[in-house]
């Protein structure tokens, strides 16, 4: 319950904050234009809307993801409105997994707010809207969560600009795991190990992108996206549990 | 040792040292801090600027952990929620979400304490009244200003009804009217029954309202007490005598007990050494058929007793 009244608060929080609107209209703006975009291009153009609006609401989700997320707890101590809830009797770990909740509740409304517009371009310009694509834009939220889940991580120990950095170079290694496995396979023994090591400890983000899937219409099974929802929600817990350990050490001078 | 359940706060050898800097260089903040509160007492946490009063409060509040020593709420470990049930706490300056009206932060901080409904809406009701904020109850928060972030502040404190209210430098950055405002309130708690523990540089606001105080200075306790008997201990109390029309021979009389002697005209001000002087002086001044215009006792305040205690810390660590 006390979760749930943090978590409530943020969302209202959040909801009031402009920075939210000016992203959420830039994102409308840039699925929008996809349309005129895609007058430029021979033939492709259902592809070239689907592709830039789903890459328009990975995108803009992130940024909040990352920009509200660093926020979410640097923004109570900078405030010290955490010392009144700290001295509550709600646990810290509560208090982070509200934060959490919250900012999941307004980046729900956000990409449910987002997909709508690209539904509505789709429907517009009559491009045939299939069930791959719900599915696509369901594992980009599971990716948020994971994104989320780390800058919410990082800004437990560190100032809100460098948590900005980590999470956005976390957010761009995890696209690329792929390719440490890759490089490792053609060095020796150890860095092959080291590689292999940092492939499966980090988040691997292309698992939540069926961008291609949409465009080129790959279906994927139900147990598939299944698996990697899983994925996602074990690697956010994971996350999340370390920043509550973190979290709960820490002292608010 | 074991705590009290007499006291509702209390510390044994309560120490903190941060490490600041790159190289982690050790700061003690607060140094082996004995403290007690008891029931129903309004306490005073004094000490200039940087003596450690906020690091002690947090201490307490669970805000940050203990180097070493121990300190207990109600006779129970710091952090357990049943103590922090009964506790409520006003941080220094303040500021609260922007973006919620005074209702909307008072009913959010209800539902941390469990409390929902019609019931914490009467709550929230009497506790704007309380503070005298029921005119801006739908504002949002960042419209306010400092002198009314306080009194949302206060009342946020008090949304559980709670036994104990600590509030740290309740009374600094307000004007006059506003600080007579927090201490009117204090004393209103008081009166319920409640235990307040505030920390203030401000030593006037203390000498006013607290039952005792303690005094910290660069994170060691210096003084501890009721405020009467603090002010009874530091040195014997001057005594100011004014005289019409003293004799030279009385005066000649009364200079060994003075400190001090001011002749203007035919009225003379003669500062006494201490109180065990003042019957000698009358006799001498009776004897000499002068006239007694006034005898004043100095009082002592707190506020000599702090710059003597500080002046005495810097000449100890001169040497």
């Amino acid at each position: 319950m006390k979760i749930l009244s943090i978590a409530l608060n943020t969302f209202r929080e959040n909801l009031r904050d402009k920075l939210l609107y000016n992203l959420l209209v830039f994102a409308l703006l840039m699925i929008g234009s996809s349309v005129i975009l895609s007058r430029l291009t021979l033939g492709e153009f259902h592809r070239l809307i689907l592709d830039l609006g789903l890459g328009s609401i990975n995108f803009f989700g992130i940024l909040i993801a990352i920009f509200v997320g660093i926020g979410l707890v640097s923004k109570e101590i900078e405030k010290k409105t955490i010392y009144t809830i700290v001295s509550k009797p709600v646990a810290r770990y509560q208090f982070l997994l509200g934060k959490y909740l919250g900012l999941t509740i307004t980046l729900f409304v956000n990409t449910v707010v987002m997909a709508l517009g690209l539904l509505v371009v789709l429907s517009a310009q009559a491009v045939p809207i299939e069930g791959l694509l719900f599915k696509a834009l369901a594992l980009i939220f599971v990716e948020f969560m994971v994104i989320m889940a780390a800058a919410l991580l990082f800004s437990t120990f560190t100032s809100a600009t460098l948590s900005a950095i980590f999470t956005l170079a976390l957010y761009v290694i995890g696209h690329l795991t792929a390719d440490l496995k890759t490089a490792g396979a053609k060095m020796d023994d150890l860095s092959r190990g080291l590689l292999n090591g940092l492939y499966y400890l980090l988040p691997n983000l292309e698992r939540f992108n069926l961008k291609g899937h949409v465009v080129h219409h790959l279906e994927v099974s139900g147990s598939d996206l299944l698996l990697i929802v899983a994925y996602g929600g074990a690697y956010t817990a994971f996350l999340l549990f370390l920043a509550s350990l973190i979290f709960h050490r820490r002292d608010f001078r | 040792m074991t705590p009290s359940p007499d006291l509702v706060v209390q510390t044994d050898q309560l120490s903190k040292i941060f490490r600041v800097g790159f190289w982690g260089k050790r700061v003690t903040v607060v140094e082996g801090l004995n403290l007690d509160v008891r029931r129903g007492e309004v306490f005073g946490f004094l000490g200039p600027n940087g003596a450690g009063k906020t690091t002690t409060l947090k201490m307490l509040m669970g805000l940050i952990y203990p180097t070493s020593g121990q300190a207990w709420l109600f006779g129970k470990d710091l952090g357990d929620p049943q103590s922090k049930a009964r506790l409520g706490f006003l941080p220094e300056s303040p500021y609260f979400y922007d973006y919620l009206t005074s209702r909307e932060f008072l009913r959010f901080y209800g539902h941390l304490f469990g409390l929902w409904g019609a019931a914490l809406d009467k709550r929230i009701d009497e506790l704007l009244e309380l503070v005298g904020m029921t005119p801006a109850k739908d504002l949002q928060l960042r419209k306010f200003s400092k002198g009314m972030l306080q009194r949302v502040g206060i009342a946020q404190a008090l949304i559980n009804d709670p036994e104990l209210v600590v509030l740290d430098e309740p009374m600094s950055g307000l004007d006059p009217i506003g600080r007579k405002e927090v201490r009117d309130l204090i004393l209103r708690l008081k009166e319920s029954g409640k235990t307040v523990l505030f920390s203030s540089h401000i030593l006037h606001d203390a000498e006013v309202l607290c039952d005792r105080v303690a005094m910290i200075l660069k994170g060691r306790l210096v003084a501890c007490g009721r405020v009467t008997d603090l002010l009874d201990e530091g040195a014997s109390h001057p005594v100011e005598l004014v005289v019409d029309r003293l004799t030279q021979e009385g005066l000649a009389h009364l200079r060994p007990l003075a400190d001090k002697v001011v002749v203007q005209g035919d009225r003379i001000l003669i500062v006494l050494k201490s109180q065990q002087q003042v019957g000698a002086a009358l006799e001498i001044v009776r004897a000499a058929k002068a006239c007694l215009v006034s005898l004043n006792p100095q009082k002592g305040s707190l506020e000599d007793l702090f710059i003597r205690e500080v002046e005495g810390h810097r000449s100890s660590t001169e040497r």
